[in-house]
């Protein structure tokens, strides 16, 4: 009846329905029982109504990427069907309350609320669906009760009962449909872990050793904000709330200073006011690591969607020259190496980092074998009396000390400055200093992170990618089967590694790929290299590439 | 005591004119970090632009010279990390209480550990005197040629209303009271603010020496910080400025109590 490797289930509800419950639900009963899974969600700027989905893929193999598919739909309210109509095939089965379903060519009505309400209360819906969707997918019951237990663990033991219920008659009515899904299932992914991009950002960070973050929420950089807060007594964290995002980037400096490694969570909007902070990071080689979470602009834009549309932001954020490092992860483990990472390039280098991501990636789930090693590194050093914070040196890092470790004293000046960190208006030492600074640069190109080349060593065609567009290129470049194509995926966009330039002279045509309506990191290729980058497939809609979507792209370059 | 020369920095060149109220808030501050026996390396100076935001430029001590009005969140930021260290943010009145303002309120609220030294001397003296938040109504100025309409900002009584921990003012001419004030407000745990009445004798011709010492009078031995009404009464009285420890709250909870202690070496 449906594929035998991935199938694919949608929940549209209203905001306030619970279709997360039922998304972290069912990816947990999932995944324990063997299915590798994928989910990631869209909503509306809203607390209550509206219309949101979940996207939850269910399959045989590793699964990381958005596709328009639908195989079977769940609505949960009268507007779901209409919102995804062009979802919809004739192969997709629709799962709803009668009123909901009865127009559609494969409806499978199901009396979700009366089920509910059978239990005791509608409010047992949730479970009801999840229980539904777990019957389906044929998921093991007593992993299904558990995790039902698990997820509502905080709430009496009268509630837990009456969800485990309200599962088991969604679970009995679900195997009674007699919809066959022949996915193999693999015991081993029982162990994987189940995280969002929003943890895998905060996980890295801890794994870099953060341990002080100061934010203004904004959607969707708030997620890092709340991971690292509730991790912040096991792992000794600071947590400020600051009043703007001035005083966000302001205090992360501080906090750099102070010896500490600090992290400030934000988007694009709330970044464009910490700019002036990057800056002061730049002169005075005080580390700050900034994750910005992309989302579209111009000024609020679409505060719940998805873009890359802040390349140029970051890399331009701050008034002078200096260097900065930016990182943009295409998937979860690369979150997580990415951002620790960051932790220790901006402590040996003394810049500002970005780790850029985007909606699309924060809000996305699935399994992760194993996160990647990263060694943490340290770059400070213990003062005396002739410490100078900024030491001429030949590759232009200067010891850091910080203040009170030492008998020396640090001293950090955003005015122009010599050696010792004295205010100067001399050109000579002016000159000195910009030459320093920026020297930095050759040292963080030889150490930078290399790109990832997917597909055939011998192409023709190479398709240029970063941040979270890649692993859904990636999935449609598989699908092709086309050995005369490659994906070349960046996850340093800034400053752009040695090794790029015979990538893209290799290639008989280049096309890039990203989700803007310029193409800022193609504009950023072509500056660097001269390079003819003008082939580009892109979106800025404020939904993510789905693979299908791209598979119709790419085929038309060929 | 330590030796005050401990604080110098040999051959500064110091950037403020002649007579000006800062060489005096300097001569100050190191005779109380002097008799508070505080080494250089345990004190960070915090500061943003302006003229008085170079203060830490002629002190030997850790120095952060940041940004325009940002210096209370890297001082926040530095007390958190290292609550250790003595922690002063020290800047103008256009730096605190004009491009900084939203941040006055916020540590006011947070209560860090921290001292917040404002130099006031009512005019923007670094951009060749406008007027700054705290400038009188009236006083004619390079920008505001018709005199200031608009209402000064009163800082000891907003500092008040938002029950800070720590609210005095002094006048930079009285050398044993500023002194003195500086000590208690390192001393005090919690948010302390002395806003430091100073001339800016090139650009203010209004709010002289003489004009500070005829409209200031220092609070009475027997004056009781702690009656919060009384405090504010006082502080609405603008006819004449208060000088002393105008309101103390040592209840409030410090921030960084709150914060779990990193390892930084």
């Amino acid at each position: 009846m449906f594929s035998n490797e991935t199938l694919s289930i949608v929940l549209s509800g209203a905001a306030g329905q619970g279709i997360q419950t039922v998304e972290k639900l069912l990816t947990k009963i999932a995944k324990e029982s063997g299915y590798y899974v994928f989910a990631t969600k869209e909503y509306m700027s809203r607390v209550r109504g509206g219309n949101n989905s979940t996207e939850i893929l269910i399959s045989s193999k590793p699964v990381m990427a958005f596709r328009n598919k639908i195989d079977i739909l769940v609505t949960l309210n009268n507007n779901s069907i209409d919102r995804l109509r062009n979802r919809i095939s004739n192969k997709t089965f629709i799962l709803g309350e009668e009123a909901y379903v009865k127009n559609e060519i494969n409806k499978l009505p199901v009396p979700i609320l009366q089920l509910a309400k059978d239990v005791g209360n509608p409010i047992y819906a949730n479970s009801v669906s999840s229980g539904i969707l777990s019957g389906i997918i044929d998921a093991d019951l007593e992993i299904v009760k558990k995790c039902v237990s698990d997820c509502f663990s905080t709430k009496n033991p009268e509630i837990v009962k009456k969800n485990i219920t309200a599962t088991v008659k969604g679970y009995n009515f679900g195997k009674s449909l007699n919809l066959r899904v022949n996915i193999k299932k693999n015991p081993k992914i029982k162990n994987h872990y189940l995280i969002n991009g929003s943890q895998a950002v905060s996980k890295g960070a801890i794994a870099g050793g953060c341990n002080f973050i100061s934010s203004y929420p904004m959607s969707p950089a708030t997620a890092v904000f709340t991971e690292l807060a509730k991790a912040s007594k096991e792992y000794n964290i600071i947590v400020d709330q600051a009043e703007d995002e001035i005083a966000a980037a302001n205090m992360v400096i501080g906090a750099w200073y102070a010896g500490a490694r600090g992290l400030v969570s934000t988007s694009g909007g709330g970044f464009a006011l910490m700019t002036e902070a990057i800056s002061l990071s730049g002169m005075i080689e005080t580390p700050i690591v900034v994750h910005l979470a992309q989302r579209p602009g111009p000024a609020t834009g679409l505060p719940t969607r998805t873009e890359q549309g802040d390349l140029n932001l970051a890399l331009y954020a701050g008034h002078g020259s200096f260097p900065r490092i930016i990182f943009a992860p295409s998937g979860l483990d690369e979150a997580y190496y990415l951002t620790a990472q960051a932790f220790n390039y901006a402590d040996e280098f003394q810049v500002p980092v970005f780790v850029l991501t985007d909606q699309y990636l924060l809000d996305s789930i699935y399994n992760v074998e194993k996160f990647p090693n990263v060694e943490l590194t340290r770059h400070i050093v213990k003062t005396d009396e002739n410490y100078k914070r900024y030491e001429i040196t030949e590759d232009g890092i200067s010891p850091r000390g910080i203040p009170g470790f030492g008998t020396g004293v640090v001293r950090v000046d955003s005015d122009e400055h010599d050696e010792y960190g004295h205010i100067t208006e001399s050109s000579e030492v002016r000159t000195k200093m910009v030459n320093k600074r920026m020297k930095k640069l050759d040292k963080i190109i030889e150490k930078s992170i290399e790109p990832v080349l997917y597909g055939h060593k011998d192409y023709d065609y190479l398709f240029v990618s970063w941040g979270s567009t890649s692993l859904i290129l990636k999935e449609a470049l598989e699908n092709l089967e086309n050995n005369r194509v490659a994906l070349l995926h960046f996850p340093q966009v800034y400053p752009l590694p040695k090794s790029s330039k015979k990538y893209f002279k290799k290639a008989k045509k280049l096309i890039f790929v990203e989700q803007n309506i310029t193409g800022q990191f193609a504009d950023l290729v072509k500056q660097t290299y001269g390079i003819n980058t003008s082939k580009r497939i892109l979106k800025y809609d404020g939904f993510p590439f789905s693979v299908e979507e791209l598979t119709d792209k790419i085929k038309g370059e060929l | 005591m330590l030796n005050v020369k401990l604080y110098d920095i040999p051959d500064s060149d110091i950037a403020w004119c002649p007579g000006c109220g800062n060489f005096g808030i300097l001569n100050e501050l190191k005779s109380a970090l002097s008799e508070l026996n505080l080494q250089p390396n345990q004190v960070v100076i915090v500061s943003g632009i302006g003229q008085a935001a170079k203060m830490p430029q002629y002190i030997n001590v850790n120095m952060f010279n940041g940004l325009h009005g940002r210096t209370l969140p890297v001082a926040t930021g530095i007390k958190l990390v290292n609550p250790s260290l003595t922690v002063i943010a020290e800047s103008g009145d256009g730096c605190t209480y004009g491009e900084g303002g939203n941040h006055f309120i916020h540590t006011i609220r947070k209560n860090p550990n921290i001292v917040n030294l404002v130099h006031d001397n009512m005019i923007y003296g670094l951009t060749k005197g406008q007027a700054s938040p705290t400038t009188p109504k009236g006083v004619v100025t390079s920008l505001q040629f018709d005199g200031v309409f608009v209402e000064p900002f009163n800082p000891i009584s907003v500092a008040i209303a938002l029950n800070a921990s720590f609210v005095a003012r002094t006048f930079m001419g009285y050398n044993d009271l500023t002194v003195d004030l500086i000590k208690q407000a390192i001393q005090h745990r919690g948010y302390a603010l002395i806003d430091i009445l100073q001339p800016c004798v090139t650009f203010n011709k209004f709010n002289t020496y003489q004009w500070y010492k005829e409209n200031t009078y220092i609070l009475p031995d027997d004056y009781d910080p702690t009656d919060k009404n009384a405090a504010f009464e006082i502080a609405m009285n603008t006819e004449k400025l208060a000088l002393g420890v105008i309101y103390k709250n040592s209840e409030k909870a410090v921030y960084e109590d709150f914060q779990p202690k990193i390892k930084l070496f």
